[in-house]
């Protein structure tokens, strides 16, 4: 992560909540309330770095670091409200959200968001470059960290991914973790569940309540031996 | 004579050897090649099936690691079905990576038009930050990739079963060759182009530059080439797309009164089979066709 344009902050005054994410949200849309259940991907988000990841704004170019690669890019305020609360970058920066001089656009840039692993926007990119940086890590010996990527149930519609699906799962990278959030907002569905396209290509998966931390805690903690895993999280669906 | 493809599999999985950086990511084009390397180097050579824009994708994935990929297919299927993911999973995300590709315009006539690629220079084009070579001999070829493999840029090496009879020093920055002075005008020949253009314009009194990198485009070489006769006359001969590099050639010689020919592949569909030699011919790029189109402009 070079060139960025925004520092991190050294020492947090308290500890992340997650019931401050919704004032740091407000900052972006000026709005004055903005509770969390209004972003689908906020709980997932939260739990993955509060729990989860083992990456902090201090390890955020360390080659042992986990990866998260936001792949769906669009609607990325609770990413940066997130990243904000775990010191990423100070909080006054998600004032200039989208702005000529700010580093937060509405698809987030890798080269100018500290702590993006990869800019997104265009659907379909981050489960194959998930599967790449698994693929290097691998071939240097990394074995230990961990990579996700968070995509949407709409962007599963991108045949992109279905390539990485399918070779992912035979070559058995366990180091890859899909996260999908599904608020039924693809135009076709996904007749016979998500979870089964995994499956089928050799995947472990589960589905869960996208608002239930518990839960989702446990989904993305549980072993996988040899296989990748998918979990995905269901929220209410699109209104 | 080895081809430039069998040049590069053996070169690659040699450097497989050395450099620790290097991995090569396939879409089941060349994996017989790659086998004994794949063995040997099981998660340095990477084959994910047929399966292009994961190709790209996942060879970006691993330079956002650290390392250095190699992504190879066939032309059409390495930059125009994927073309996006070179855009966005290599330029956008900032990493470099090196694209080698194999069957150029027409390697392989009788495969027909879904197996051709004129346009592969042109479309990279439209890109910032590519070098783009183009060999002309398969010892060229090794050169450029031993290059590229050193570097951390973007760059795509477009090999072809077109070749020059004698490979000439190539690389290190050394922009286009002389290879033969006159005064009644400037050709410069692009890669596998060289030798009919060396019999396109036998007795003619004209210079001919030699081109293996195309981008950068070598300005101030062409600028010298023209600055030594009386006129800024420019004939370009490439095996792409005609034209690919005529608004190069004009940026170069801004400043000076100048005409540019350019000679390549034409656009419209020819729906041919047949053999390599046939399509040169059909496109102009036979030495005949190739002395024809260069007196008349040059009136030489």
């Amino acid at each position: 992560m070079t060139n960025t344009t925004a520092a991190p902050v050294r020492g947090l005054r308290h500890s992340p909540d997650f019931h401050d994410l919704g004032r740091l949200i407000s900052l972006m849309t000026g709005a004055e309330k903005h509770a969390p259940a209004a972003h689908s991907t906020m709980d997932a988000l939260w739990v993955l770095y509060d729990r989860v990841l083992r990456v902090t704004p201090a390890t955020a170019d360390d080659p042992g670091r986990d990866r998260f690669l936001l792949s769906k890019g669009h609607g990325p305020m609770a990413y940066y409200a997130v990243l904000a609360a775990h010191g990423f970058f100070g909080e006054d920066v998600l004032r200039g959200f989208g702005t000529y001089g700010s580093p937060l656009g509405h698809h987030p840039d890798r080269l100018l968001v500290p702590g993006a692993e990869i800019g997104s926007g265009s659907l379909g990119h981050g489960l194959p470059l998930a599967v790449g940086t698994v693929l290097g890590l691998r071939a240097q010996g990394l074995t230990d960290p961990r990579v996700w990527v968070l995509v949407g149930d709409a962007e599963l519609d991108e045949g992109s991914n279905h390539e990485a699906i399918a070779h992912a799962g035979p070559a058995g990278l366990e180091q890859l973790h899909t996260l999908v959030i599904d608020n039924a907002s693809a135009t076709h569905g996904w007749p016979g569940g998500i979870a089964s396209r995994f499956e089928a290509a050799g995947w472990s998966a589960v589905t869960v309540d996208g608002r239930d931390h518990e839960a989702l805690h446990t989904a993305f903690t549980a072993p996988h031996p040899g296989r990748p895993r998918a979990v995905v999280a269901r929220v209410e669906p699109k209104g | 004579m080895d081809t430039m493809r069998d040049r590069f599999i053996a070169t690659t999985s040699q450097l497989l050897g050395e450099e620790p950086r290097l991995a090569v990511v396939l879409a089941d084009i060349s994996a017989d090649g790659f086998a004994p390397a794949r063995r040997a180097h099981p998660d340095r050579v990477i084959n994910v099936g047929i399966r292009e824009q994961l190709l790209i994708g996942a060879g970006a994935g691993m330079a956002l690691t650290g390392m250095r990929p190699i992504v190879h297919t066939f032309a059409s299927f390495l930059v125009e079905r994927p073309f996006e993911q070179v855009k966005l999973d290599f330029g956008h995300q900032g990493v470099g990576g090196i694209l080698v590709s194999a069957g150029g315009s027409y390697d392989w006539p009788a495969g027909g038009f879904t197996h051709m690629a004129p346009g592969d220079v042109a479309l990279l084009d439209t890109l910032d930050g590519w070098t783009v070579h183009v060999p002309g001999h398969p010892d060229e070829a090794e050169a450029l990739l031993r290059e590229a493999v050193d570097g951390d840029d973007r760059v795509y090496v477009r090999l072809s079963l077109q070749a020059n009879r004698e490979a000439r020093p190539v690389g290190g920055g050394t922009g286009f060759s002389v290879v033969r002075e006159g005064r009644g005008g400037s050709v410069v020949a692009v890669g596998p182009m060289l030798d009919n253009v060396l019999a396109a314009t036998e007795g003619l009194d004209v210079s001919v530059l030699y081109a293996t990198t195309v981008r950068p485009f070598d300005a101030a070489g062409l600028r010298r080439a023209v600055g030594a006769g009386p006129g800024a006359d420019v004939v370009l001969v490439e095996p792409y797309l005609a034209g690919t590099s005529t608004a190069r050639a004009n940026e170069a010689l801004v400043e000076l009164p100048h005409r540019v020919l350019g000679l390549g592949v034409g656009r419209a569909e020819l729906r041919r089979y047949g053999r390599m030699d046939e399509h040169l011919a059909a496109h102009g790029l036979d030495p005949q066709g190739l002395r024809e189109r260069i007196t008349g402009f040059l009136r030489a």
